[in-house]
């Protein structure tokens, strides 16, 4: 794999998670409990989605075969997307939608803060740009927890079984393969090992705030990174898809 | 006497329980730019007071209008009374005196 394929790839990567976490907390839109929620969600998912244009803007740009944000959101089968398994895990109630946005935006933010020091330069400009977005989110998400955690006795038990649940989708985060090390090794990229351990120390710090009991690391699933997906995952992106497969070309 | 402002004893029973359907209501108050003073934006429901400030801040700041919030709750504020709003503010309407309309402003002199 020479540098360019290796910069290819992780920013169609990096433009899978976005765009996956985008959709489904599109779904949530208007099922807000309150006003305020239901903006803030809206505001999450379009950041993820502008995070994930500028991203596969730019991987098109490297490719060099004409290839525009929406072909790669809407042109794509669910098998060439390789998200990792966590963003598209189905919503869930609240507290599945927050114990996922904390994990998943805890290793986004120490990724985004590791490319804000790679060696590309416009790589460089959207990481500094979207983490200070992600910051947001994980302090909007980590509060949450603290006191669904910390609540009432039904939405401790509720959010426990949302952190037990979801738990199995958090090895594949730090599961490298050969694009994470060309891309260190051409970009100077995160070092994976050492984000999985701040990863681990920050949400063990936060799950013992929110007085809720850390699960152990046992069987992680991974597969979403080779195109392998949950079940689930084709609906989305049908549903996702829709209008440009049925009417190609459309434009607003 | 304070006015129409519900007491704090009414809120803290309300929001007691997670369960409870309605959040504390807070007043949030938005500084536009450093040097100018906070004013008030409007009002979010939150279920207490740093996320209070978050929901002030995904509600009032989405097209970049501030740099500072601040938000306290509805009950908190101290309001007058609009029936003794003869008492408090007639006094003040025929003392033209009190405003600076007597001097002479010197050429030059802006923002006056």
């Amino acid at each position: 794999m020479n540098s360019k394929q290796a910069l290819f790839k992780y920013l169609v990567r990096l433009g899978d998670n976005a765009l996956v976490l985008a959709q489904r907390l599109i779904e949530i839109v208007a099922d807000g409990p309150e006003l305020e929620e239901e903006l803030a969600n809206a505001n999450f998912s379009l950041d993820y989605l502008g995070q994930a244009r500028l991203f596969y803007t730019y991987a098109g740009e490297v490719e060099g075969k004409g290839r525009t944000e929406d072909d790669f959101a809407f042109l794509r089968s669910d098998r060439e997307f390789e998200n990792v398994l966590l963003v598209e895990q189905p919503n869930g109630h609240f507290g599945d939608v927050i114990v996922r946005s904390v994990l998943f935006d805890a290793f986004y933010l120490l990724q985004l803060e590791a490319l804000s020091a790679c060696s590309d330069e416009r790589l460089v400009e959207i990481a500094i740009k979207a983490a200070k977005e992600i910051r947001y989110h994980l302090r909007y998400g980590s509060q949450w927890l603290v006191r669904l955690g910390d609540g009432t006795e039904e939405s401790r038990r509720r959010v426990q079984r949302s952190l037990d649940d979801l738990w199995k989708y958090t090895g594949e985060l730090f599961a490298g393969d050969e694009i994470d090390e060309a891309f260190r090794a051409e970009f100077a990229g995160p070092d994976l090992a050492a984000m999985r351990a701040t990863w681990a120390s920050n949400i063990a710090a936060i799950v013992k705030e929110a007085t809720l009991e850390l699960p152990e690391d046992g069987w992680m699933a991974g597969g979403g990174r080779e195109g392998r997906h949950s079940e689930g995952f084709g609906y989305m992106i049908a549903e996702m898809q829709h209008l440009q497969r049925s009417y190609p070309g459309l434009n607003w | 006497m304070p006015g129409s402002m519900p007491g704090r004893e009414q809120l803290d029973k309300e929001s007691n329980s997670m369960t409870d359907k309605d959040w504390p209501l807070y007043e949030v108050f938005i500084r536009a730019k450093s040097g100018l003073s906070h004013r008030h934006a409007g009002s979010v429901h939150a279920a207490d007071d740093e996320m209070a400030l978050n929901h002030a801040r995904d509600v009032y700041t989405r097209r970049n209008e501030g740099v500072s919030i601040w938000v306290v709750r509805s009950s908190e504020i101290i309001a007058s009374d609009p029936q003794e709003s003869e008492a408090l503010f007639e006094p003040a309407k025929d003392k033209i005196y009190r405003h600076p309309t007597f001097y002479d402003i010197p050429d030059g002199v802006e923002n006056l």
